[in-house]
This record gives structure tokens, C-alpha cells and sequence, in this order.
């Protein structure tokens, strides 16, 4: 778990946004989830263990996701996480959201450049 | 998601997240695996990457818990598992503490019940107790009620104050009942129209007195307490309506006072209307306490001034007969100072409670002390415990954390524990307590003190286990690890912390000593008071009264009198037998009124105020009142009502010169009366009790010519206490014998009030006993505390300093040496705690002035008994485990590791 210098904390809410649009793609199971982000971003985001399984209970607890027993791929029992209806439901919320913001910040910014 | 099904669902969760967790790992090593590294390096690796599974377990299945109260069960439960694991030191706190809260809990409750709650009435803050001051009415105003109410007065405050929603007079009176049972004695009290109003308690069956039952020629009514109701009527309620005799006199009975119900600070029988005749009342006597409840808003000194201005009112409207001055009461400076009922109720009592709570208090900080102490212990030896774990990135937060919560839960166990010692105390408190401390029934141990108990039970924990908890957050791993036991002796700092614990510990011992032995000594101060009796022990008394409505004449009333004095002279065993009007330290006077002596100007005109009390014959010789010169009255001069008088001695100093100058000489109540010659003159006597100087008396005979009437008439002592000396007294065989001698002579006079004259005495002393009871176990709870101090800090230095003085011993050093090195620290520390404690004892022993008797505050007996006491001690603590020291084998000290 060591710490690149250049990895960056995601703001609070990100995490979360990642784990919901990566489900709603197919459930996975955790560590399929730490590589799917990992590609996707081409390493440019790294999930923390350390955050992503209290995230996962958190939002467990809170109804935006589901779990069952599965079977990964080498056969082992895991547990299969997917987004429940309210978890789609706050996805879109979040999107608009943080869409909004970035709206907003590259505005901000591109002022700046002029 | 609801509380409660996360909360069963929550095991099968926690297994989810094991399960989730660990296949992730496998996984990444199956990877690794895969990229060519051997499988163990593989697993090792993706254990690496993932972090400290442990934690992020931890920190998943917290999602699920209310997660401050889970790890604090979870702390709770390890303290408790600690602590099995060392029963010693387990019974050792937990009884200390048990000890110390407990007591503190039943002191408590003593001092809320008292003190701090209010009066059980309705809105009790409004109630008044008149309480009224005339400096210039001599020892009539001297006593706690003040210059007592008399009926006119009563008539003109109720009728023109602008303060009081309501006000009246009581007063208590013993009365027999007859026609019942066998005639027995009851205690009434007498109210006036607005009592029951103020005090505002409905009444449980029937009605209040009304103010029709006050007419003086209306009908005769009564009500009952509850407690009357259900002993002789066994709670009846058709009670109501029906009659009984009272002095023989026929009540109607209208209504029960509720359980509970008290007449201010007093338990009664009966409540009886006092009747007073409104168009025949004089300015005086004055024997009524007044109460009253204040309009809504209305301030004490506004109260206070509305009554003072009905004053002169009142002196306009009544006199006290044709030719008599009505403004003569100018002089006696009436004013009144109105206080509330509750500090009325509490009096002087609450000097007392609040220096025992202090007590407890200061004990109960020595406690801690000694905890802190015994934890400092425990956490040392826990030393590389701690370090290990700070090493391993625990946070000296959360090690201090951990500490402070030990303690806490130490405390809260010892308040659970100390609850029942608070029962258990309670009760002995209330046995040994003073027999006149105020609303001593309303004590109890409620949801107030168990509140107290808590707090006092967290708060202390916090206090001893902040000690250790700020000094082990402070650790340094490397330190700790590195050096510690390869030292000669433990760092300074270490010790340093418990010396200061051990300082402070001797002298809060060296407050508590200095305050109990001033109560001894203020107790030894007032045993050798001479009390104007002798061998109270062996003096039966008794109280008879004969009402006017029983034997009308007053020479029968003296005859029935000299006849039952006979009876009773007879039983085997009885030496002497007396009579009068109260005996020393009963509690109150029968009379008090000017006394002019002849060929003595007065400024003013009027003479002072002086004690009367009444005596049959052969009363000094029975309660061994030394007589100074002349003699006694004789029957003869009773029946013949000679106009004879004694005095006490320093009356007769400071009229005379001396007590034989005083014979013959003559004084005389009023100027129409005829001069009454002194015949004899006794010792002084401390009338009022042993800590209040010895008044005046003026004694008169039981039966004389009746001073207030204007007619000739005879008036005879109808109420009066028999001093019986045998050495029989206190013994149930006499009071049988006395009360068939009563009944022998009138079968219808109950003996009421049966004491010995030593109980008498003893109830005197009860305040001074009870605070130097509880002061002298505080202070030897101080005193053991301290030496186990001591020896703890002592024994410990001994233990940790075993290399060090195996290396002085094989230097050469002497073993007495040795022994004095220990012995001499712990008296350094003795000396700082002594200085410490002689300037807080002799600032803090100022506020217990008013309990002392005898001796200043700064007694230097006291201050110089207690440090040599405390030095023995310190001396006696430490010599043992400096004489283990001295003993220790050089060669097994350096091989020990």
C-alpha cells in the first residue's frame, strides 16, 4: 500500500461515484472493482483497500448497494456486490452534480489561462 | 436501515466482510502467483499491498455499530478481564472506593434531605417563619425563635399586613387523653387561624380547623395526624364527626392530616384550635412562634418593614392592664427579622453537616490519592506494555484513553458497590446522628443522591486516573524500552510523581487529625464543664402535668404533687425525690421577666429580664445543685406561701458582692407586689447546656401568689419534671414502680417524657459527639491511608532500588545507614505534607469556630500533637521495608534481573 507522491485523495463522494457507475456496468466482487477502476482510469486512480471496504459497508448499510454469496473466478466463495434502485437513483444525482462542479471549475479556470 | 435488524443482522455481515476481504487477498496472490513469483512470496506480498487487514475489518464492521458505546463495552469488558487477573488489587480499590463513595452517598443524603431540599409544603420558598429580635428584652428573645408572638400581636398582623397571603401561631403542648385506652399523654399542637392555610396541606379525610372552630365560645373541634388516626382509630374514616376528651374536655374530631404531614420541625397527636378570646388580649405573654406564607414576589425585608410599621399599631391598640405604660415594649427594641421557615427548621445544624461532608469529602480525595498511587504501580509494571504497542503505532491518546477509561469503570463499579455501603451507612448515621437534627425523617437515599453517587463515582475515577493516564501518554517508546531495567534505579521522574501523591495524601491526614482532635479536645473542654448537677446517671426523670380541667384548685395541684413526691420517696431504692418547672438542659424555659432588687436604681426605670424557674423542696439536694449559702424552701414555706425566693450565685455577685451577702436581702417582680426576701443561694447551673454560659436563675417556689393577676389569687406549678436519684434509674422495674406510685395517688395522670438525667445530658453533647465521632473515623481513615501510602511508595523505591543498594552494600555501605537513607525520605515527605497541611488546616479550621468550645481554632496542643503523630507514623511506615532493604543479600541484589 505504499504511497505514490503523486496519488491524490479523492474528494469525498468520488469513491463512491466510481464504485456505483463500476457496478451498474456488472456486479463484481471487491477486487475485481480495485482493477476495473484502476484500468479504466489507466492508473491514474488508485483505489485504497483501506477506504474501499468501509465505503462498501457504508453504503451496504445506507441501501445504494446489494450483496450475495458468489463464486470468483478461481472458485473461491466472495461476495458479489451490485447497485440496488436507489443506488442508481443517487448515481444520477451525483453525476449532475459533480458535473455542475466541473462545469464550474473548468470555467474558473479557463478564465484564469486567459 | 432500522437499528434493530443491523444489529442482528451484524454477525452475518462481519463474516461477509472476512470473507470479501480475504478472497480479495487470494486473488491478488493468485496474480502475483501467476507473474512468476513463488506462492508464499505471492501471499506475503498481497498481504503487503493490502494494508493491516485487521484495521480495515475494524473499520467495515463499524459501519454497522454505534460505534463510541461498542468500543467502550469492548474496554469495559477488557478492564474487567484486567482485573480478575489480579484479585489484590481489584478487592483493594473497589473496597476503598465502595468505602469512600459510599459514604460520601449517605452524607450526602443527610445533607440534600436537610439542607438542600426544600420544605415539603406547596411553594415552600413563601413560607415565613415571624422570627422576631429585642435586643432589649434580655434572655426572653435569647433563644432560637427569637422574641416569640403574642396573641395581639397575631390579632394585628393577620388583620392589617400587606405582605402575607396568610398568617398565624402555633405552639406544642402535651394534653391527656382519656376515655380511650388507658389515659395517655399525646402532643398537641395549637394552631391559630391561618396556620393550615400557610402551610397549605389539604387535609387526607374531613377538613382543616376552620375559623369558626376558633370562636372561643363555639364548639370544641380536633384534628388528627395521621399517624393517631391509624394507631388509635386504625384508620377509620368514619372517625370524622366523632368525639374525644382531651383534658376532659369533649373535641369533635373534623378531619386527618396526611401521612407525612409535619407542624414545621414537629410530630403530633393533635391539632387543636387555640380559641382566642379577640376582645380580652393583653400585649403580652409572648410564646407563640408565628408563621406566614408571603404574597407572590414579596421580599423578606418588604415583610419585614409592613410588620415593623404595625408595631406601634399594635402597642396603640392592646395594654397590658389599667396603670401599665402600653408603649413600654419601645424599649425592648422589637424588630422584626423574618427568616425563611427552612433555615428557621434547619438552625444551627447546618454548620455541622456541612464540615462532616467536608470530612467525607477530603477522605474520599485521600482515597483517590491512594488509588492514583496503586495504579501508577500497575502502569509501571505495564511499562513495556505500553511501549510495545506505542512502537506498534498505537496513539498515546488512545493508551491514555484506555487508562482513563479503566479508571472510570473502576469508579462506576465502586458506585455500584458503594450504594449499598450508603444504606448500610445511612442508617448508622441516623442512629448516631444528633437526636434534634431537623427532618432527619425526610432522609433517604433517592434519585438525587444516586445521581451523586454517579457523578461522584465518574469523577473520581477521572481524578485518579488522570495521574497515570497524562504521565504514561507522555511516553517515549525508545526510552522506555531501551533503558529502564538495566538502570540502577528508576529515573527520578517515575518516582517523582508519587512522592508529590504522597505529599499531598499527609496533608490532607494532617487537616483531618488537626480537625479531630479539636473536636476531642472541644469534647474533653465540655466534659469538664461543671453542669450545676451531679451524677446524672443516677437521675430518673419524668414529666406530669395536671390540667386545670382535671383538679381546678391550686393548693390540690401542689398536695397531688407533694403526695406522688411521697409515693415515689418510698420505693426501695430511691434516695431523694424533687420537683420543677424543667430541669437543666430541657430544652426550654418555663418563664423569664423582670426582677428589681431593692435600694437598686434601673436606668430606664424598668430592671432586666432574668431566667425564673420553679422548685419544690429539697430540689438542689436531689439534683446535686450545690447550695453556696442559706437554705432550701421547705413544704411549710410552699403551703404557707412565704414570700421567698433563691438565686443563682452569679445573680447574686453581680447584685451583692457574694453569695452570703445575698441572704436576706430582697427583690420583687412588679412595683405593686410585695418584696420577696432570697433565702438561698446555689450554684450556677448551665441551663441552656454545657456549651452555653450558665444565665441568672431566679427560683421560685412551685406554688406562689400568682404575680400576673390582678385579683389575689394562688397560682401552682401544673406542668413539671421529677428528679428521681436512685440507682435504679433507667431501669424498667423503677419507671413501673414510679408511674404505679403516680397512679396510686391519681389514677388519672399519665408519666410522659421518661429519661435519665444523663440522656438528658447526652442529647446536650450530641452535636459535639456526633462531629467528633464522624471527624475522629475520617481522621483515622486519613491516618491509615497515609502510613499505607508511605509503605507503598517506601516498599516500592526499596524493590526498585535492589541493584542500587546491592552495589552500596558490596561498597561497604552500613546497614543502619541503609535503613535511615529510606526512613529519612519518607519523613522529607512527611515534613512537606505537614507544612502543606498546618497552612490549610489553620485556614479551613476557622469555619468550624462555631462547633468548638474551649480552645481557638489554632490550638497549639493540636498543632503540635499531630505532626509528632503523623512523623511516628511516617517513621513506623517506612522502617520496614527499610529494615528489607538493610537485609537485602549483596550478592542475590546484583543477580537479580
Amino acid at each position: 500500500m505504499a504511497k505514490n507522491p503523486d496519488d491524490r485523495d479523492l474528494f469525498p463522494g468520488a469513491l463512491e461515484i466510481m464504485i456505483l457507475k463500476s457496478l451498474r456496468l456488472k456486479p463484481m466482487h471487491g477486487y475485481a472493482l480495485v482493477k476495473h477502476i484502476k484500468q479504466v482510469s489507466d492508473n491514474l486512480l488508485q483505489v485504497e483497500e483501506g477506504s474501499l471496504y468501509p465505503a462498501l459497508q457504508r453504503m451496504l448499510r445506507d441501501g445504494l448497494l446489494r450483496s450475495e454469496e458468489g463464486i470468483s473466478a478461481k472458485g473461491r466463495p466472495t461476495r458479489i456486490y451490485s447497485v440496488t434502485e436507489a443506488g442508481l437513483r443517487h448515481l444520477e444525482r451525483e453525476v449532475q452534480s459533480f458535473e455542475k462542479m466541473f462545469a464550474g471549475i473548468t470555467r474558473v479556470l479557463a478564465f484564469d489561462q486567459a | 436501515m432500522p437499528t434493530l435488524p443491523r444489529l442482528f443482522g451484524r454477525n452475518r455481515r462481519y463474516s461477509d466482510i472476512d470473507v470479501s476481504i480475504s478472497e480479495h487477498i487470494q486473488e491478488r496472490a493468485d496474480e502475483l502467483e501467476s507473474e512468476g513469483m513463488p506462492r508464499k512470496q505471492a501471499e506475503q506480498t498481497a498481504r503487503r499491498e493490502f494494508g493491516n487487514v485487521a484495521l480495515i475489518q475494524q473499520r467495515s464492521r463499524e459501519q454497522w455499530q454505534w460505534r463510541a458505546l461498542e468500543s467502550l463495552l469492548a474496554d469495559f469488558k477488557f478492564t474487567l478481564r484486567r482485573l480478575r487477573k489480579s484479585p489484590g488489587f481489584a478487592i483493594t480499590v473497589l473496597l476503598t472506593l465502595a468505602i469512600g463513595i459510599g459514604a460520601n452517598t449517605a452524607v450526602f443524603s443527610v445533607v440534600d434531605g436537610v439542607l438542600l431540599k426544600p420544605l415539603p409544603y406547596p411553594d415552600s420558598n413563601q413560607l415565613t417563619a415571624l422570627w422576631l429580635g429585642a435586643p432589649g428584652a434580655g434572655s426572653l428573645a435569647n433563644y432560637s425563635s427569637g422574641l416569640q408572638l403574642s396573641a395581639s400581636m397575631y390579632f394585628t398582623f393577620a388583620a392589617h399586613n400587606r405582605t402575607f397571603q396568610s398568617l398565624g401561631v402555633w405552639s406544642t403542648r402535651n394534653a391527656n387523653v382519656t376515655g380511650l385506652a388507658q389515659p395517655e399523654e399525646v402532643h398537641t399542637v395549637l394552631v391559630s387561624d391561618g396556620v393550615l392555610e400557610s402551610l397549605d396541606v389539604p387535609a387526607a379525610v374531613g377538613r382543616w380547623l376552620s375559623q369558626t372552630d376558633q370562636d372561643p365560645h363555639g364548639a370544641k373541634r380536633a384534628m388528627l395526624s395521621y399517624g393517631y388516626w391509624q394507631r388509635r382509630f386504625g384508620g377509620d374514616r368514619s372517625v370524622i364527626g366523632r368525639t374525644l376528651q382531651l383534658d376532659n374536655e369533649t373535641r369533635e374530631i373534623v378531619g386527618v392530616m396526611p401521612r407525612g404531614f409535619r407542624m414545621v420541625d414537629q410530630d403530633f397527636d393533635l391539632l387543636v384550635p387555640f380559641a382566642f378570646d379577640r376582645y380580652n388580649q393583653k400585649l403580652a405573654p409572648f410564646g407563640y412562634d408565628g408563621i406566614g406564607r408571603l404574597k407572590h414576589g414579596v421580599t423578606l425585608p418588604q415583610a419585614d418593614a409592613d410588620i415593623a410599621r404595625l408595631l406601634k399599631t399594635w402597642m396603640d391598640t392592646y395594654s397590658n392592664g389599667p396603670g401599665t405604660n402600653p408603649h413600654y415594649y419601645e424599649r425592648w427594641l422589637i424588630s422584626p427579622q423574618f427568616r425563611s421557615l427552612k433555615q428557621q427548621v434547619i438552625g444551627n445544624v447546618s454548620s455541622v453537616l456541612w464540615v462532616v461532608m467536608a470530612t467525607v469529602g477530603l477522605v474520599m480525595l485521600i482515597a483517590c490519592v491512594n488509588i492514583a498511587n496503586l495504579l501508577l504501580v500497575r502502569a509501571e509494571s505495564r511499562q513495556h506494555e505500553f511501549s510495545i504497542r506505542a512502537a506498534l503505532g498505537a496513539g498515546r491518546a488512545s493508551i491514555a484513553r484506555e487508562l482513563l477509561m479503566e479508571s472510570v469503570f473502576l469508579g462506576l463499579i465502586g458506585g455500584v458497590l458503594a450504594v449499598g455501603v450508603a444504606y448500610a451507612g445511612l442508617h448508622l448515621l441516623v442512629a448516631f446522628g444528633p437526636a434534634d437534627l431537623p427532618r432527619l425523617s425526610e432522609v433517604a437515599i433517592d434519585a438525587r443522591s444516586l445521581g451523586f453517587t454517579l457523578l461522584l463515582s465518574i469523577a473520581s475515577g477521572l481524578l485518579f486516573g488522570s495521574i497515570p493516564a497524562i504521565k504514561y501518554a507522555h511516553t517515549r517508546a525508545a526510552a522506555a524500552l531501551s533503558g529502564a531495567n538495566r538502570t540502577a534505579s528508576a529515573g527520578r521522574a517515575r518516582q517523582r510523581s508519587r512522592s508529590i501523591l504522597v505529599v499531598a495524601q499527609v496533608a490532607m491526614a494532617m487537616l483531618l487529625l488537626v480537625s479531630a482532635l479539636l473536636m476531642i479536645r472541644t469534647f474533653a473542654a465540655l466534659r469538664n464543664v461543671e453542669p450545676g448537677f451531679t451524677n446524672p446517671e443516677h437521675l430518673q426523670t419524668m414529666r406530669i402535668s395536671i390540667p386545670t380541667s382535671l383538679v381546678q384548685d391550686p393548693r390540690a395541684v401542689a398536695r397531688i404533687m407533694n403526695n406522688i413526691d411521697d409515693k415515689i420517696s418510698a420505693i426501695p431504692g430511691v434516695q431523694s425525690v424533687a420537683y420543677a418547672s424543667v430541669l437543666p438542659m430541657e430544652g426550654f424555659d418555663p418563664n423569664a421577666d423582670q426582677l428589681g432588687v431593692e435600694g437598686k436604681h434601673y436606668e430606664g426605670g424598668t430592671p432586666p429580664i432574668r431566667l425564673f424557674d420553679y422548685v419544690s423542696p429539697a430540689y438542689f439536694d436531689t439534683v446535686g445543685t450545690h447550695l453556696t449559702a442559706g437554705r432550701e424552701f421547705t413544704w411549710s414555706d410552699v403551703y404557707d406561701l412565704h414570700d421567698y425566693v433563691i438565686v443563682s450565685e452569679n445573680f447574686a455577685r453581680e447584685n451583692w458582692g457574694s453569695a452570703s451577702a445575698a441572704i436576706g436581702k430582697r427583690v420583687r417582680q412588679f412595683d405593686s407586689m410585695p418584696w420577696q426576701e432570697v433565702i438561698g443561694v446555689v450554684q450556677d447551673v448551665r441551663q441552656h447546656g454545657v456549651d452555653e454560659q450558665a444565665p441568672p436563675i431566679i427560683y421560685w417556689p412551685v406554688m406562689l401568689k400568682d404575680p400576673y393577676n390582678p385579683k389575689p389569687a394562688i397560682e401552682a406549678q401544673r406542668a413539671v419534671t421529677f428528679a428521681i436519684r436512685s440507682s435504679r434509674a433507667g431501669n424498667e422495674s423503677l419507671v413501673a414502680d414510679i408511674q404505679q406510685a403516680v397512679w396510686s395517688v391519681n389514677g388519672n395522670l399519665p408519666v410522659a417524657s421518661v429519661n435519665t438525667m444523663q440522656q438528658i445530658y447526652a442529647k446536650s453533647l450530641a452535636r459535639t459527639s456526633f462531629t467528633l465521632a464522624m471527624l475522629a473515623i475520617a481522621g483515622a481513615m486519613a491516618l491509615a491511608l497515609g502510613i499505607i501510602g508511605i509503605y507503598g511508595v517506601i516498599s516500592y523505591a526499596v524493590s526498585q532500588r535492589t541493584r542500587e543498594i546491592g552495589i552500596r552494600l558490596a561498597l561497604g555501605a552500613q546497614k543502619n545507614e541503609l535503613k535511615w537513607m529510606f526512613v529519612r525520605s519518607a519523613l522529607t515527605l512527611t515534613v512537606f505534607g505537614v507544612v502543606i497541611g498546618i497552612s490549610a488546616a489553620a485556614a479551613l479550621t476557622q469555619t468550624m469556630k462555631s462547633l468548638l468550645f474551649g480552645i481557638s481554632p489554632l490550638d497549639p496542643v493540636t498543632y503540635l500533637t499531630v505532626p509528632l503523630v503523623l512523623a511516628a507514623a511516617a517513621v513506623l511506615a517506612s522502617y520496614i521495608p527499610a529494615r528489607r532493604a538493610a537485609a537485602i543479600n549483596p550478592v542475590e541484589a546484583l543477580r537479580v534481573e
